[in-house]
C-alpha cells in the first residue's frame, strides 16, 4: 500500500455519462505494418513471427486489446514489455492474483492521509472562533463543516492511483500489461471491461477520467479458468504456442550471451524432440534458455548424450518425465558416465 | 470481401465455433487494415478476431483450409487441351487428366521420378518446390475423378502410397546422415529421425492441401465442409471417444481440472476470517471526528470443502472410465483433499495409488488392475457399492464433504439402495452425480439414476468437455 503515489492534478476528468463511441479512434499507427512489427521487436531482442506481428499490428490500428493465451514460457509477458521498448512507450504492469480487488487494480483513497487530515483540522481549527465539528452547541455549523471536509479528503490529492487508472491517466504513452488475467474472479473482471472498452475510470467522488491516448493493452492467461465471454469478446486473441525450431534457435542465439550457432541449433532440437514425448510438462523457453546457459557455463560445446543426461533436469521437472526422456532420447547408453 | 466473410462466418458457426456479431463485425475490419495479398496475415487476422479460445482452433483451421483453398491451375475432370493458362512448367502433369492420360512434356513421369524429385526438394527445404511437386503426385497418382463421393482421406492414402513414403523417408535420412555426419549415438540419430518426420509431415501436408483444394474445386466448398467437419474436442462423447480422441481430450483435462482445484482450493483458503473494510471503517468514522471507533469487516467466506469422488468403472462405460481415471488422477495431482473410489459390483479405494504414480496413463493401467472392484460377476451393482462404501467410509463424510458420483446409473436391475445414498446425502455438504448417458436414456431399462436423484444436489448429463465445464463453472 505504498508505491503508488498521488496522482497531483495530471488529468482531466469530465462527468456524467459514458457515451457510446463505436469505434474509437486509434490515433497514429505506431507500427508501419506486419513485417515493421516483427522488425523493431527483433531490434529489443524478441523473436516474433509473422502471426504474432499480425496481431500487434491489428491491436494497434483497431485500438483492441489482445489477449494472449498458451503454456507457460512462451513468451508472453515478454512480448508486452518488448512491445513497449519497441515503441518507447512506458509498460504499466498490472498483476493478477487471486483475491487482487479494485484497490489493488484501479485506485484506492489514502486512508492514512485522511484520517490525519481529519485529525489536523480538529486540532488547526483555531480556539473559540467557531465550535470544532461535532460540537452539539452549533448543529448547523458542524453539517457544514462535515460536508466541506468530506470533499476535501475525497479528492484527487487523497488518491492512490493503481495500474488500471495509471495507464489511462498517464499522459506519455503507454503498454498495458495485465499479467495473468485467469488468476482473478471472475466477478474481479468487469473491472476490467470499463476500462477495456470505454478507456475510462469512474470515481464516483470524482468523475470519470479518460485516456488521451488509448494505450496498447495485453492480457495474458495460462489458461487454467474460462475467461467471460464479455472479456474475450472485446479482445484480440493469440495463441502462443512454442515456437517453431527456427525461432527457437533464433531466441536462444538472441538471448544466450557466447553461445555458438551449433550449439544453439542442437539445443533447439533436443528440445523439439522433448516436446514431441507425451510428457507431464514439456519444456518451456525459459527452460530452453536456461539449458541453453548452464551448457555455456559448464563449457559444453557439444550435446552429448552425456552432457544432456547430466543437465536435464533444467528443462524437465517430474522424475516420470526425465525416465521417459532417458528412454526416448537414449541417454542411458554408453558414452560417459555419471 | 464481405460476401465470402459472411459465407464462412455461417461455416464457422456450423462447425460449432460461436461467433458473436461484434466479432463478425471485428473480422470484417481487421482483413481490412493487412494487405490484401497476404494470406498468412488475412489468416491470422481471421484467427485472431473469430476465435476466443484454443478448443476451437482446430474446426477454425478445417473451416479456413476448405473455405479459403487457394484457387489455381488443375481443376478435377479438365483434359490438356482445355485449360486456358500455361501458369505452370508442369501443368501438364498439375492437372487432372482422364485415367492413363500421359502428363505433359517435362513432368515427371514415373513415381519414381517424382520420389527422387520429392527427395531432393525435401533435403534442400524447399517449400514451393514440395508444393508443385505434391500437386503433380496428387494429379498422377491419386485416381481422383469429378463427381466421385470419395473421402480426401482415400486419395492421401492412395497417393502417398504410390509415392513409397517409407522409401522416401529412409531416403532422406539417409541423405541428411551424409550432410551432417553419420550420428553417432542414440540421441543424434533420434534427432535426425525427428527432423525427417517433420519433412515428411511437411510433405504429406502439401499433398493434403492439393487433394482439398482439387475437392473443394469440384464440390465446392460448403458441401466439402460438411462432410469433413469433426466435432469439436469438447463436443465428443465420452462414451465413444476414439483413442485418438481420448488422448486429445486427456490433455484438455489438464487445465480443467487445475480450474476445479483452484475453485476448491481457493475457497480453502478463503476461509479465514473476514477482512477490515477500509472504506467502510473510514466512512463511519467521519461522525466520530475521524476516529474509527466502529471497524467494519467484509464478510467471511466459506469454510474449505472435501471432495470424495466415487466412479463407476465398469464395462458398459469404459471409454468414460479412462477419461474418469484420467479426472481422478488430475484432481489427485492438484488438491490433496480428495479421495478417490472406484467400483464395479465392490468398492475400493484408490487415493493412494493415484498419489503415488504420476504418469496418468499408468495410474489409469494399475486402478484397472489393480484396485478390488469386482466383488460378484463383475456388472455394476450400484446398490451393493454404495452399501459398502457407507460401511467402511461413510463415518468419513462430514457436513464439509461433497460427494461426487459419476457413472449411468444402470445397476443390472439390482435394488438401488437408494436409502443409503439419502443417508450420505444427509450428512454430506453436497451430493453431485455426473451421468455420461444422454438424458433422454435415463430410468429406461436398468437404469436407476431416477432412484437417487432426489438425494442429489445436482445429477447432470455429462456426455463431453463442454458440459463437463459447465458443470466446473457452475461449481463456483
Ligand atoms: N519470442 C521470444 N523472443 C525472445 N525471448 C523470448 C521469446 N519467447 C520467450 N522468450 C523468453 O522466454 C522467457 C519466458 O518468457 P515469458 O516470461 O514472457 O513467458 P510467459 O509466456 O509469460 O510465461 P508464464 O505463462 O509462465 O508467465 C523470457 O525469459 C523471455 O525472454
Ligand atoms: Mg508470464
Amino acid at each position: 500500500m505504498s508505491d503508488a503515489a498521488p496522482l497531483g492534478g495530471r488529468f482531466e476528468t469530465t462527468g456524467g455519462l459514458v457515451e457510446d463511441l463505436g469505434f474509437v479512434d486509434p490515433g497514429p499507427a505506431r507500427f508501419r505494418g506486419v513485417a515493421d512489427v516483427v522488425a523493431r521487436l527483433a531490434e529489443v531482442g524478441y523473436l516474433a513471427d509473422e502471426a504474432i506481428g499480425t496481431v500487434v499490428h491489428l491491436a494497434d490500428r483497431l485500438a483492441k486489446p489482445v489477449l494472449v493465451e498458451g503454456p507457460a514460457g512462451t513468451g508472453k509477458t515478454e512480448l508486452a514489455k518488448s512491445v513497449a521498448r519497441a515503441t518507447g512507450s512506458r509498460l504499466v504492469r498490472l498483476q493478477c492474483y487471486e483475491g487482487l480487488d479494485e484497490t489493488k487494480a484501479l485506485y484506492e483513497w489514502n486512508y492514512r492521509k485522511q484520517l490525519l487530515r481529519i485529525q489536523a483540522q480538529a486540532v488547526l481549527a483555531p480556539e473559540g472562533t467557531e465550535p470544532a465539528a461535532g460540537d452539539p452547541r452549533d448543529p448547523e455549523g458542524t453539517e457544514r463543516r462535515w460536508h466541506d471536509l468530506e470533499s476535501d479528503i475525497f479528492s484527487e490529492e487523497f488518491l492512490l492511483a493503481r495500474p488500471l487508472l495509471e495507464a489511462i491517466a498517464s499522459p506519455e504513452p503507454v503498454v498495458l500489461l495485465v499479467d495473468e488475467v485467469d488468476r482473478i474472479e471472475l466477478e474481479t473482471e468487469a473491472l476490467l471491461l470499463e476500462v477495456l472498452s470505454e478507456h475510462q475510470v469512474t470515481i464516483p467522488e470524482l468523475g470519470t477520467i479518460r485516456a488521451t491516448r488509448i494505450p496498447l493493452v495485453f492480457l495474458t492467461s495460462n489458461g487454467t479458468r474460462e475467461l467471460s465471454e464479455a472479456l474475450k469478446r472485446r479482445c484480440l486473441f493469440l495463441h502462443l504456442d512454442y515456437p517453431s525450431l527456427e525461432r527457437e534457435r533464433a531466441i536462444v542465439a538472441a538471448r544466450v550471451p557466447g553461445i555458438g550457432e551449433e550449439l544453439a541449433d542442437q539445443v533447439a532440437r533436443v528440445v523439439r524432440s522433448l516436446r514431441g514425448l507425451d510428457l507431464k510438462k514439456h519444456p518451456s523457453v525459459s527452460e530452453t534458455l536456461d539449458w541453453a546457459r548452464t551448457l555455456v557455463l559448464l563449457g559444453i560445446e557439444q550435446v552429448d548424450p552425456a552432457s544432456t543426461r547430466a543437465t536435464l533436469n533444467v528443462l524437465l521437472k517430474y522424475r516420470s518425465d526425465l525416465e521417459k526422456a532417458m528412454k526416448e532420447l537414449d541417454l542411458a547408453a554408453a558414452g560417459g558416465d555419471d | 470481401m464481405l460476401d465470402v466473410l459472411t459465407g464462412f462466418l455461417e461455416e464457422l458457426r456450423a462447425a460449432g465455433v460461436p461467433v458473436s456479431l461484434a466479432e463478425a463485425t471485428d473480422a470484417a475490419r481487421a482483413v481490412q487494415v493487412v494487405p490484401a495479398a497476404d494470406r498468412a496475415a488475412f489468416h491470422q487476422a481471421l484467427a485472431a478476431t473469430l476465435v476466443k479460445s484454443p478448443s476451437h482452433l482446430p474446426a477454425f483451421e478445417t473451416a479456413f483450409a476448405v473455405y479459403f483453398a487457394p484457387r489455381g491451375a488443375g481443376v478435377l475432370g479438365e483434359d490438356e487441351g482445355s485449360e486456358p493458362e500455361a501458369a505452370s512448367p508442369n501443368r501438364g502433369a498439375a492437372s487432372m487428366g482422364a485415367p492413363g492420360d500421359g502428363g505433359g512434356p517435362g513432368a515427371a513421369q514415373r513415381p519414381e521420378d517424382l520420389a527422387a524429385a520429392l527427395v531432393r526438394a525435401l533435403l534442400a527445404g524447399d517449400q514451393a518446390a514440395v508444393a508443385e511437386l505434391a500437386r503433380q503426385a496428387v494429379a498422377r497418382l491419386s485416381g481422383m475423378e469429378p463427381g466421385r463421393p470419395v473421402g480426401g482421406t482415400y486419395y492421401l492414402y492412395r497417393t502417398l502410397r504410390q509415392l513409397d513414403l517409407a522409401s522416401i523417408e529412409a531416403q532422406l535420412l539417409e541423405a541428411l546422415a551424409g550432410q551432417a555426419g553419420q550420428p553417432t549415438d542414440g540421441l543424434r540419430r533420434r534427432l535426425l529421425e525427428d527432423e525427417v518426420a517433420e519433412r515428411i509431415e511437411a510433405l504429406r501436408r502439401a499433398v493434403q492441401d492439393e487433394i482439398r483444394r482439387l475437392l473443394v474445386a469440384d464440390r465446392g466448398a460448403q458441401a466439402l465442409h460438411r462432410s469433413v467437419r469433426q466435432p469439436l474436442l469438447e463436443q465428443v462423447d465420452f462414451m465413444h471417444a476414439s483413442a485418438e480422441e481420448l488422448r486429445a481430450l486427456h490433455r484438455a483435462i489438464a487445465p480443467l481440472s487445475r480450474r476445479l482445484a483452484v475453485r476448491l482450493a481457493r475457497r480453502r483458503r478463503q476461509g479465514r476470517e473476514g477482512r477490515l473494510d477500509v472504506r467502510a471503517t473510514l466512512r463511519a468514522s467521519l461522525s466520530s471526528g475521524g476516529v474509527p471507533v466502529a471497524l467494519h469487516w467484509r464478510p467471511p467466506r466459506p469454510a474449505k470443502p472435501e471432495l470424495m469422488v466415487v466412479a463407476d468403472v465398469s464395462g458398459s462405460v469404459a471409454s468414460f472410465a479412462r477419461f474418469t481415471l484420467l479426472l481422478l488422477h488430475a484432481l489427485a495431482s492438484q488438491f490433496s483433499r480428495v479421495r478417490s473410489f472406484v467400483f464395479i459390483d465392490g468398492i475400493d479405494e484408490v487415493t493412494d495409488l493415484l498419489d503415488r504414480t504420476e504418469d496418468p496413463a499408468e495410474a489409469a493401467r494399475r486402478v484397472t488392475t489393480e484396485a478390488d472392484v469386482v466383488w460378484l460377476d463383475g456388472h455394476s451393482d450400484y446398490g451393493h457399492a454404495l452399501t459398502v462404501f457407507q460401511e467402511r467410509w461413510g463415518a468419513e463424510v462430514s457436513a464439509r464433504t461433497s460427494l461426487l458420483i459419476l457413472g449411468d446409473a444402470r445397476s443390472n436391475y439390482h435394488t438401488p439402495e437408494a436409502e443409503v445414498l439419502a443417508d450420505l446425502a444427509a450428512r454430506a455438504r453436497h451430493v453431485y452425480w455426473l451421468n455420461p448417458e444422454p438424458r433422454a436414456y435415463w430410468g429406461t431399462g436398468d437404469s436407476v439414476v431416477g432412484a437417487y436423484a432426489p438425494y442429489c444436489d445436482q445429477v447432470v448429463e455429462v456426455r463431453n468437455l463442454a458440459q463437463l465445464e459447465r458443470f466446473v463453472a457452475d461449481l463456483a
